[in-house]
């Protein structure tokens, strides 16, 4: 039996890599998770599309301000030292680099780094969001994500088959049994879940796992 | 210079069939839900305005505001980023039957041709949907090494967009995150009408905070006390 991580403890996971002051967009659903966890001491700046930086948590039911929402539409609050802008300045931050980290969800990440994220295929009503302009904006990219699909399937493959949300952006992936880096269009693995062993973990992955010095235990706490 | 309109239903009497109306917001916050229901009370009476193609960054949620639009048949084409919502069913039934066209555009991107529009510049380059599905057909230029898609501005008829304060110049500003969209928007098309909570004395707006400069505004009307998309959907809220 193998022990994976809960959506809770890869979105620690993730956090534990944000810098104090770090500017950071978190996507819509699972991502937004990651907020939660900061190490104590810390403190990110959250950038969110529609026109908000260093926005804080929820309010209080019955308290929410409907002119104060992130891009998930959910209320927020703000935090001092909060700024509003439109929404061409909003995505120059994002398209110009100015933003540290993005991290957002995955169907597939591809070996080369191309990330399918907005699309399942031609069913249904077509939806993208700020998606495709924030896997090109941030300095770096990361996808939070089960390591497998719902029936077992790898998402982290050679090349994605679902339409692309962009090409080779994704820098680093935290999954629930491994984190990876993309370097030179390979998966490079940097941390393992302890009780699985490395033929286990490659079985689970759609394409080669490189080993490039050390592989740390991936060990998080009980959330 | 006065551009204080008196009524909702005299401030959009000039909007046509087969007009090109963006209107602003993101979701519920900034949207313009009272000047889109006086439209909708025009259609009813008239049979006029119809076949619109809307500039949004949705596709309505709920019965009100976008969304009642869409559900009187009054929309034709939607160019927008994310047409879902907590509540996406009238888009999606008009969709999936045939009934309305959607040119589905980055967010970042939609911003930016509205931003373009509106600034005169009639193309760009953007690192965004490269080597995607939504690239399809566009040109492509590499620039230092790294390609970009071009985009072509986007232009309207009029914007119907959502303010804080205005004064008769047409000077605005904006309430927290409901500012989104809006000022882009103004810009960006030939007749823009801004409905405010509360029309101001020239003056009273320190021009350091002015956010929409008035030379972007058309005409302004008043509508205290705007209702919410959000605080109407949670009651069920069907217009009218």
């Amino acid at each position: 039996m193998t022990s994976k991580l809960s959506n809770a403890q890869i979105a620690w996971r993730a956090a534990q890599d944000i810098a104090d002051g770090a500017y950071v967009n978190l996507g819509i659903g699972f991502p937004e998770m990651v907020a939660q966890y900061q190490p104590l001491g810390r403190q990110a700046i959250f950038h969110t599309e529609n026109g908000i930086l260093n926005f804080g948590e929820a309010p209080s039911s019955g308290s929410e301000d409907w002119d104060l929402i992130n891009a998930g539409k959910k209320a927020v609050t703000l935090n001092p030292g909060a700024a509003f802008f439109h929404h061409a300045d909003s995505f120059a931050m994002v398209r110009g680099g100015h933003l540290d980290v993005a991290i957002l969800g995955a169907y597939q990440i591809a070996e080369n780094g191309d990330l399918a994220n907005w699309s399942t295929g031609p069913r249904g009503v077509p939806a993208v969001g700020g998606a495709m302009d924030l896997v090109h904006g941030a300095k770096r990219v990361a996808v939070i994500t089960d390591h497998v699909t719902k029936d077992g399937q790898p998402k982290l493959v050679k090349r994605c088959n679902l339409p692309l949300t962009g090409v080779g952006c994704v820098t680093r992936i935290y999954t629930s049994l491994a984190v990876i880096d993309i370097e030179g269009g390979h998966f490079v693995l940097r941390e393992k879940v302890p009780t699985l062993s490395l033929g286990e973990l490659q079985a689970q992955t759609g394409a080669e796992l490189l080993i490039h010095g050390p592989v740390a235990d991936l060990i998080v706490p009980e959330l | 210079m006065n551009r204080i309109i008196p009524s909702l239903a005299e401030a959009v009497a000039g909007i046509g069939d087969g007009a090109t109306v963006m209107i602003g917001g993101f979701g519920g916050s900034g949207s313009p839900i009272e000047l889109i229901h006086a439209l909708i009370d025009r259609f009813r009476v008239t049979g006029s305005p119809k076949n619109l193609t809307v500039v949004n960054n949705n596709a309505g949620n709920g019965h009100v505001g976008l969304a009642a639009l869409i559900e009187h048949g009054m929309v034709r084409k939607l160019i927008c980023s994310f047409p879902r919502s907590s509540d996406p069913r009238v888009f999606t039934e008009k969709f999936l039957a045939g009934e309305i066209e959607l040119e589905l555009v980055p967010q970042g991107t939609l911003a930016e041709r509205i931003r373009a529009g509106g600034a005169g510049i009639p193309a760009f380059y953007t690192p965004t949907a490269y080597g995607t599905d939504l690239a399809d057909k566009k040109v492509v230029a590499e620039f230092d090494g790294r390609a970009y898609v071009q985009e072509r501005w986007l232009k309207a008829d009029f914007a119907l967009v959502k303010a804080h304060l205005g004064d008769r110049h047409g000077n605005l500003i904006y309430n927290k995150a409901a500012r989104n969209f809006n000022p882009l928007m103004c810009a960006a098309a030939a007749i823009t009408i801004v409905q405010v909570s509360r029309i101001v004395d020239p003056g009273a707006i320190d021009p350091e905070h002015v956010i929409t400069p008035g030379i972007f505004v058309q005409g302004l009307v008043e509508v205290a006390n705007p209702q919410q998309e959000e605080v109407l959907n949670r009651a069920g809220a069907h217009y009218p």
